[in-house]
Order: structure tokens, then sequence, then C-alpha cells
């Protein structure tokens, strides 16, 4: 097997680690394993990761950060790599942005809104959307349907303005 | 209990098509937490049972046409967990917690985990390659559900979780791929480096350790913020449609060039299963794959898939000691799976 990290030695470090419901595995060579240490952990293990980003969160005001909420603090987010609330977010956001745009490439939601918040979703992004059901309505040749996100597509631009 | 799900005829386990076997289910979830609880990590034994008991009546949210019940995991024997694990009704994680609660139909296509990493994951499962249909589903259940919680939300970051590994959509989706092709052609090191490269995870289903059994994978995305959720289910249909070509090339080139090899394992493996009087869940799994792989390949033609289909979730432990009724030690139960096979494929 071959290492996952350079792609040409073989591996001979085997990780397997429980999470959530997943086995986490990484297999790499002995060379990686040394001087790959910071990738292996994002690669392998998310708690890990947030432990060591969080230590570039040291110089960053990272130590006086605490949830109100919830009273998760800087150590205990740093050792468990969780998130103790939804005010947490808030109160971290300085660590969780950066993080969050390692880890999925972005750092905003572009999917779907509960329905009690869907009218806080971008005027754009409602605009879209039902242009999207539109089209899929029109090709299944479901034209009451389709009539309706007319007028609600219309109603929506005329709120918006031009 | 559950063992009315052991006659659930129409459920994910059986594909119900005919297209080569190689998407055995297909599996979405979604992590919502409620916006007045702290998450589970930080939730004393008290509000988890509060929690719980906003959950324990799956009519008042998700109303009574869909037949759905409510356990609390505390009540449940290690069997009856292990069962559950068996049928990816729960996640390993929530097995080893004894905590929460768990909400299913009947016919165990939704579930809720109810106070596991998250205040809930969402699950729908359906049989072969269907996520986008599963993804309508699972849309429709939470809004369902969301019509009775207020969701811990914000516009920019989506919904939020536990771990910012799964914020955003919250939205895992997966497939479920039996490869043995690829295992026998050596070309799943390949897959594997491919799929990493491009941020979806791949791991063997059975088991613990780094070994696939049954040459049944998962594949999943990692990425769940900055993409709508038809843009997940599209991204993984595609890849998984990408490796479903690779397993059916190297099948191809299998018969081609090794055909009178291939034909010899799958034989053996219906020799060895036909007759064994102790075989072990690994053993049995790796027979399975092969009979499941000649079937597909027309080289057995006397076996219904469907009856190999539901071997792989009967032969595992905590099946064989439900439908014996009683706890089995190791022995005993190496002793019922070869009956089980000796029955089922004779
Ligand atoms: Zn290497
Ligand atoms: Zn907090």
């Amino acid at each position: 097997m071959l290492c996952n990290i350079c792609h040409k030695d073989t591996a001979t470090v085997h990780l397997t680690e429980i999470v959530d419901e997943k086995v986490v595995e990484l297999h790499v060579c002995q060379r990686c394993a040394q001087s790959k240490k910071g990738l292996i952990q994002e690669h392998f293990d998310f708690s890990g990761l947030v432990g060591a980003f969080a230590d570039e969160g040291d110089d960053k005001g990272g130590p006086q950060l605490k949830c109100a909420n919830c009273g998760l603090d800087y150590q205990k987010f740093k050792k468990i790599g969780r998130l103790g609330c939804k005010d947490c977010y808030l109160a971290f956001k300085a660590l969780i942005l950066p993080l969050l745009k390692r880890v999925h490439g972005s750092a905003r939601h572009q999917g779907k809104f509960p329905v009690s918040e869907k009218s806080k979703m971008p005027v754009e992004s409602r605009l879209n959307r039902l242009k999207e059901e539109l089209k899929k309505s029109v090709e299944a040749e479901e034209y009451e349907v389709a009539a309706s996100l007319r007028d609600q597509i219309k109603k929506l631009e005329e709120e918006s303005g031009p | 209990m559950f063992e009315e799900f052991l006659d659930n005829k129409n459920s994910w386990i059986n594909q119900g098509d005919s297209s080569p076997g190689v998407v055995f289910s297909s599996r979405l979830r979604l992590a919502r937490n409620l916006s007045d609880f702290f998450f589970p990590s930080c939730l004393g034994p008290e509000a988890v049972e509060k929690l719980i008991d906003r959950f324990k009546d799956p009519s008042s949210y998700l109303g009574g046409n869909g037949n759905f019940a409510f356990i609390r995991m505390a009540d449940l024997n290690v069997i009856d967990k292990e069962f559950l694990l068996e049928r990816h009704l729960i996640s390993r994680n929530f097995f080893s917690m004894n905590k929460g609660g768990l909400v299913f139909s009947q016919d165990e296509r939704v579930s809720v985990m109810v106070s596991e990493e998250d205040h809930l994951r969402i699950q729908v499962v359906e049989a072969g390659f269907n996520l986008e249909k599963g993804w309508q589903k699972l849309n429709k259940v939470d809004d369902q559900i969301s019509q009775s919680f207020d969701y811990a939300f914000l516009p920019e970051l989506g919904y939020l979780t536990s771990c910012p590994t799964n914020t955003g959509t919250a939205l895992r989706a997966s497939c479920m791929l039996h490869l043995p092709g690829l295992i026998l052609t050596q070309k799943i090191e390949k897959v594997f480096n491919f799929l990493n490269k491009i941020s979806f995870t791949i791991r063997g289903l059975f088991g613990e350790g780094s070994q696939a059994l049954g040459n049944f994978f998962q594949i999943s995305n990692q990425i769940s913020l900055g993409l709508k959720e038809e843009e997940v289910i599209d991204n993984l249909t595609r890849v998984v449609t990408q490796v479903i070509q690779h397993e059916l090339d190297a099948r191809q080139a299998l018969q081609a060039k090794h055909k009178i090899s291939l034909e010899d394992i799958v034989w053996r493996a219906l020799g060895i299963a036909r007759n064994s009087r102790l075989i072990n869940c690994k053993e049995a799994l790796a027979h399975l794959s092969a009979l499941f792989l000649g079937i597909d390949l027309g080289i057995i033609k006397d076996i219904e898939k469907e009856t190999v289909n539901n071997l792989f979730i009967v032969i595992q432990s905590a099946h064989l000691q439900k439908l014996e009724g009683k706890p089995l030690n190791r022995n005993e139960r190496d002793y019922f799976r070869a009956e089980m096979l000796r029955e089922k494929l004779n």
C-alpha cells in the first residue's frame, strides 16, 4: 500500500481511529510520518486539527476566548475539538472561520434554511432557488406549480426593487 | 424487541432492481441541533433526559403516517443495540454511548438518533443507487421536524453542529458499494487515492480495522459548507458513477483474462458456504462476496440475489442471536451461521 500523503513510498505507519460512526484510517510512509505531522493530524484526527490550528490561535488572543453561554473555554475547545453550544460559533469566531475555510474550502453557507428562517435568506439565493424549481416544474410539465412559482419570483423581484 | 425488522421485505436490504449489484444502498443524514440546549458534549444527564423527552412522541412532530416509534437507548440490552448497529440504524459512536434515544419508522428507512454528537442525526436510507430520492425524503422530514423545533442556525454559516467539520448543510451523503472487481484486480488503491484527493471519504464497511470485509465500501462527502445540498448530492453521484464504471471495467477484465480463476473463486465459495459446519463472520462475508459477484456475472444462476443480499445482514452476530432467540457464544454463533448458510443456499 502506498503512502496516502506522498503517494510514492510504501506506507509503514498505519493509523486507525473511530470518529463519529466512521473508521478513519491513514497509511503513511516513515518519512511523511516524520515530516508532515501537522498534515497528518489534519487528515486524521479532527480534534488534533483543532489543537494544531489553535496553536496558531495562541498568538491571536485565543486563550482569552470563552463562551459566556455554555462556559466552554479555549483550552477545552482545543482539547475536545467540539463546540458546546450555538453561541460558541460567535465566541470562537476568530478561530472557527479560518478553520471552516481550511476544512470546507469555504465559510459561507449556500444550503437550505429552516422553514422559520426562510425570510432571512438573501433575496438573490431565494430567487435562484425559485428559478431552479421553476425550471424543474416546467420540465416535469407541472404547470400549476410553475405558475405559482412564477408569481413568487415576480413578487420577490418587485419587493427587492430594481 | 425489533424482531419485526427481520421480516422487513421491502427495506433497504432488498435492492428490488436487477441492475448490476455494485451499489447496495444510499444513505443520507443531516445533523441538527436545537437552539435552546447546549450541544451534547456539554449536556449533563438531566438535560439529556429533557432533550429526549421532547422527541419521545414522534407523531407530534412527524405526523402519524410514518408509523414512527421511539425508544431510549438505556432501555435496550446489548444484543438489541448491536442489532440496530448491524442494521445501520445507529452509529458505532451511539452504540457505545448508552444514552439518548432513537426514532425510527417501521420500514427502517427513516431514523433519528437523539443526543448523539448532535441533538439530532436524521437519516434516510434507500436501496440501490438512489441519492436524489433519498434527499427528497430527508429534506421533507427535516422540514417537518423544523416546524416543531427551533434549530441552531446562522444565515451565513448554516446549521450549527457540535463539530465544525459538519457545519453548513450538515449533510453527509454516502453510498455502500460492493467492489470485488477492484479488489481482485488490485486497483482499489488507486480509487482510494483519487477519492482522498477530491475530498471524498472511502472506508471499509464491515469490521473495525483496515480490512474491508466482504469487499464492501462506503463512499461519502467530506465537504458540507459552501455548497447547496443538491450540489453535494450531484458531486457524490458523479463520483460514485465513476467508481461503478471502474468496478464494471475490472469485472470485465477479469472475465476476459482470468475466466477460469474467477469461476474457481465463485464455485469454491459456494462449495464452502453450502457445506461448512462452523464458519466465522469474516470468512462468511468473503464467500458471500464471491457469490454475489458470481450471480452478477451470470456464473451462478440458481441462487437469487436477494438471498445473498439478505445473508450479508443476517449472518452478523446480533442477528444470529435474535433469530435463535438467545445469547450465543462465539462457537455457537459459528455453528448457527454455517447452518444458516446451508439452509438458505441449498
Ligand atoms: Zn510518504
Ligand atoms: Zn458555547
